[in-house]
């Protein structure tokens, strides 16, 4: 269970009284006033009835739910419920899919980030992605990985500025240490757990609001996995952070907020069954399917 | 050799059937080899050629015969069927091999200090090829210069934009367009600089752009494959960054192709640079160095060496040792853009991990 | 950072100007594939026009005296006759340097092999030319001899020999080494493809390695073989040095393939006449260039036809 401050402890309490059994089975979270002092930069994603297709095909069904600041929110749930495709709408890219619609609204800070005129760009820019293998430029320094962000949005940055903010970011990731004498060394010579420290590094790099973290620790072995996990807990005091994962035990372990989403049957689109406190979800959760999967009967 | 009469196979049996000794393929093509030169010489008729041939064809049947005794038919099949592939392969190689050593046999002694510097102006029955290269530079280094970017960008359209019907109808035009005969690629150009110029004209630049049509399929179908081995990970990690598409595509997925696109080019120009029908119809044959594109005929090595041949001047030998002499600096300049175009892309291409 | 709220921040990024970046980006990559549109359009028009003053020309007007199909008839005979030869002799070549390389040699070997085979496709038709009519023409002429003794009873081989070598048998021996890789190179990379499982499956039978080919590999491989070959008959078709220099014409309509009188190609014919004509006569040989156009497309189509129709099944 993460270290808690008293207010995410308040919440957890509101969360556990009554889930609502309906079309619409999340729960509104509520959330920390918008600008909250002590974390900077965090804000809040909401979708309301948000559906998600693919072509015809119904990925995702009525998702209601809210992202909160300075919280991790783990997304979890079996193979093939939508939990990626759910993830990917919220930086606007499931759009790049061939075909992929999206119904429903997504707030950011208020803001429906889908509306017209709306340059998803610029919503990429405020909700970054780490994703499930760890992706670092190939033909980049390390260096350049961590300034991508920068360098490519046209973000005009004096030279010295940048030295800040890359130094800053990787030790945030806690790489700086393992790469600060080989900055102008390619990235693809780390190791996996590495690599992926570096892609958050990267992500973090342009203080986006909200980090989206899709199964990040997939690909690495254990070790590097409790360093991410690690990582994690830290970041969620500067950003919102919603990560997937098909791993129970580290939502157990690095998440605040668990949502559990599920399918009823292969075809059917996924539905987001259950959200609250990660301790009320694996320990008393409301719906049953939610209490099969977390005691592993399926999944 | 078989099973006595009357017993049953066994497995032990079965798997004893006799075997021809590892070195028999051999033992037959080296006595069929010594029986064919023997009748050959014999009968008067030796050339390398029909030894080779009838040594091929004489000792699968003998080894067919030979195995078949021993293994039994279907492993007789087996063997010289093998035989005669193996054969086939060094008489589709024969060519290559007599080719190579003719052109350098024959165009070495040509190749001079004079033939690479000098131009054929005001020479009668001598002078070099100078113009010819100096030509072949110009045309193709033009022809390079539309090529590139018009196929860059259509093979980045139809990677990386481009929805349904645009891009089959563009891939199939593609298609049709590398099968475009290279004379009528010239026979375009000339048609088109006609209509603008009238008739009679020659230029330069005529040669590049029927070289371009030609060229630009294989620019675009190499550059193709390398943006698609770009893996998509890597943009959707610079889109996620907020990275707008163009960026994406100018500073990850080109860098990232770049080995790849740089080695396409080259042995796309590999390929042009020895066209000559285009060329005849459209750049002229002349005798003295011109390197303005845009004016007046140009001279080309692979012309060059066809005029030479075609129309010796007084001293014919010198002519043809001329037309020889370019053909080997055709080949040489078309093995190496291969061999440098390949080094290229393993030494510099991208490690996608 | 406490800063402006998001969607302050998301308002005043949008509403106005949809970034030029890649609106002017994706109209160049537009552009080009436009280009390449115009390209092939432009090139069936303009050998259009220029064609049509001597299709509506009167027959004594145009080179030869003839009609433009009496023209032309005789070579587009002699061009798909040199073709067929050539794909006819190399396709079985090709099959065979390909299943070799893809089966029998050592597979350390596979890669130089490979490429020595595609260095046959890299040397420019001049060079074909020159060495088909230096080396190759003087070395046939004893088998075209023999030939004509032997077996000149078979309309091919009726001869006289000729002396020179330059007969439509060698022209269509140096067009078949010309094709010979594009063959070469389709096969090898179908035979390569055959999945292993059906491969594994014929040799658990107790086949031989030819056997297995035999059963696996070569159907499997069946239509890419017939487009390669088809392709390599396009390729075939529009060939014009090797033709040129090798052949001496003289434009008579035979199936003899050994004789000093041969009938021409388009292309050859092209090459030959173009540089000194003028007036309509050029405009005769853009029109058997454009005929010629039109039956290379033609097969290249089928090549695609068939191969397409073997990856949807």
């Amino acid at each position: 269970m993460p270290g808690a401050a008293d207010a995410t402890r308040a919440e957890a309490d509101v969360e556990a009284g009554g889930p609502r059994r309906d079309a619409t089975p999340a729960l509104q979270v509520a959330g920390e006033p918008a600008g909250s002092a002590d974390a900077p930069g965090a804000r809040t994603l909401a979708t309301r009835e948000l559906n998600l297709y693919y072509g015809d095909f119904h990925a995702v069904q009525d998702v209601t739910i809210t992202i909160a600041p300075n919280k991790v929110t783990a997304l979890i749930g079996a193979s093939g419920c939508g939990k990626t495709t759910f993830l990917r709408s919220l930086n606007r890219m499931h759009e790049l899919t061939a075909g992929a619609r999206v119904e429903g609204e997504i707030t950011l800070d208020g803001q429906d980030i889908y509306a017209k005129g709306i340059d998803p760009v610029q919503v990429r820019r405020l909700v970054g992605m780490v994703f499930q293998a760890p992706n670092p430029f190939p033909t980049m320094s390390v260096y350049d990985n961590v300034a991508a962000g920068l360098n490519l949005n046209g973000s005009r940055v004096k030279k010295s500025e940048k030295d800040e903010i890359v130094e800053r970011s990787l030790r945030r990731a806690h790489l700086w240490n393992e790469v600060k004498d080989r900055l102008d060394k390619h990235g693809s010579g780390l190791s996996g757990g590495q690599q992926q420290r570096l892609c958050i590094a990267r992500a973090i790099a342009v203080e986006p609001e909200v980090l989206l973290m899709d199964e990040p620790c997939s690909a690495l072995d254990p070790v590097a996995t409790l360093a991410i996990e690690d990582l994690i807990r830290e970041l969620k005091s500067r950003f919102t952070i919603a990560i997937v994962t098909h791993n129970m035990q580290q939502a157990a372990r690095a998440s605040d907020v668990t949502a559990f989403f599920n399918i009823e049957e292969t075809g059917k689109p996924g539905r987001l069954v259950e959200v609250g406190s990660t301790e009320t979800i694996f320990t008393s959760p409301s719906e049953q399917a939610t209490e099969d999967y977390v005691s592993g009967r399926f999944g | 050799m078989s099973q006595p009469e009357g017993t049953l196979p066994t497995a032990a049996a079965e798997l004893r059937t006799g075997l021809l000794p590892a070195w028999a393929p051999y033992v037959a093509v080296g006595a069929s080899a010594v029986c064919v030169a023997a009748m050959l010489l014999a009968a008067g008729a030796f050339s390398v050629a029909l030894l080779l041939v009838a040594t091929a064809g004489l000792s699968c049947v003998a080894l067919y015969l030979w195995s078949r005794s021993v293994e039994g038919s279907r492993r007789a099949t087996d063997r010289a069927v093998t035989l005669m592939i193996v054969s086939a392969f060094g008489l589709a190689l024969a060519p290559l091999l007599s080719l190579l050593f003719e052109v350098t046999k024959r165009g070495l002694p040509g190749l001079s200090l004079e033939f690479l510097t000098e131009s054929a102006r005001g020479v009668v029955g001598g002078g070099g090829a100078a113009h010819a290269i100096v030509g072949t530079v110009v045309i193709t280094g033009v022809a390079a210069v539309i090529s590139v970017p018009i196929g860059l960008m259509a093979a980045i359209y139809l990677t990386e934009y481009g929805g349904g019907r645009l891009r089959r109808a563009l891939t199939f035009f593609v298609d049709v367009m590398t099968g475009i005969p290279s004379i009528v690629a010239g026979l375009f150009a000339y048609a088109l600089f006609a209509l603008i110029f009238g008739p009679g004209i020659r230029l330069g630049v005529m040669g590049s752009v029927a070289l371009s049509v030609l060229m630009i399929p294989i620019v675009i179908r190499s550059s193709e494959e390398v943006l698609k081995i770009v893996p998509n990970h890597l943009r959707e990690a610079a889109y996620a960054l907020g990275t707008p598409k163009w960026r994406t595509i100018v500073s990850v997925v080109l860098p990232t192709a770049f080995a790849g696109l740089v080695t396409g080019v080259m042995i796309a120009i590999a390929r042009i640079i020895g066209e000559t029908a285009p060329l005849l119809v459209t750049t002229g044959v002349v005798d003295s160095i011109n390197s303005n594109p845009f004016e007046g005929r140009m001279q080309n090595l692979a012309v060059y060496a066809y005029s030479e041949y075609r129309t010796p001047g007084v001293m014919k030998q010198a002519s043809y040792d001329r037309a020889w002499a370019a053909a080997l600096t055709l080949i040489a300049i078309v093995m190496i853009l291969n061999v440098v175009a390949r080094f290229v892309y393993r030494r510099y291409r991208t490690e996608i991990r | 950072m406490a800063g402006p709220l998001a969607g302050q921040i998301l308002a005043a990024a949008s509403g106005g100007r949809r970034r030029w970046g890649d609106r002017v980006f994706s109209n160049l990559a537009v552009a080009a594939g436009v280009t390449i549109l115009a390209l092939l359009a432009g090139v069936a028009l303009f050998l259009l026009v220029e064609s049509l003053p001597a299709v509506s020309a009167d027959p004594d007007r145009l080179p030869g005296g003839k009609s433009l199909v009496d023209y032309i008839a005789p070579l587009v005979f002699g061009t798909v006759l040199a073709a067929t030869i050539a794909v006819v002799i190399a396709v079985p070549l090709a099959v065979a340097a390909a299943l070799f390389i893809s089966h029998i040699a050592p597979r350390r070997l596979v890669l130089a092999l490979g490429y020595m085979v595609d260095l046959l496709a890299a040397v420019p038709s001049i060079v074909y030319g020159l060495w088909g009519i230096f080396v190759l023409g003087p070395a046939a002429v004893g088998v075209m001899e023999w030939l004509e003794a032997d077996l000149g009873f078979i309309p091919f081989f009726e001869g006289p020999a000729s002396a020179t070598g330059r007969t439509m048998l060698v022209a269509s021996l140096v067009l078949a080494v010309m094709i010979l890789p594009i063959v070469s190179a389709v096969a090898r990379e179908v035979f390569s493809q055959t999945p292993r499982k059906l491969q594994e499956g014929a040799l658990a039978l107790g086949a031989t390695r030819w056997e297995m080919i035999r059963m696996t590999v070569l159907p499997f491989g069946k239509s890419s073989i017939i487009s390669g070959a088809m392709l390599g008959l396009g390729r075939a078709l529009g060939e014009t040095m090797a033709v040129t220099i090798i052949l001496s014409v003289s434009g008579v309509v035979t199936f003899n393939l050994i004789s000093q009188a041969n009938p021409s190609t388009i292309a050859a014919n092209i090459a030959l006449d173009f540089p000194e004509s003028s007036g309509l006569a050029v405009n005769t040989l853009i029109a058997s260039g454009l005929v010629l156009f039109a039956i290379t497309l033609v097969t290249n189509l089928g090549a695609r036809a068939i191969i397409s129709r073997q990856n949807i099944q």
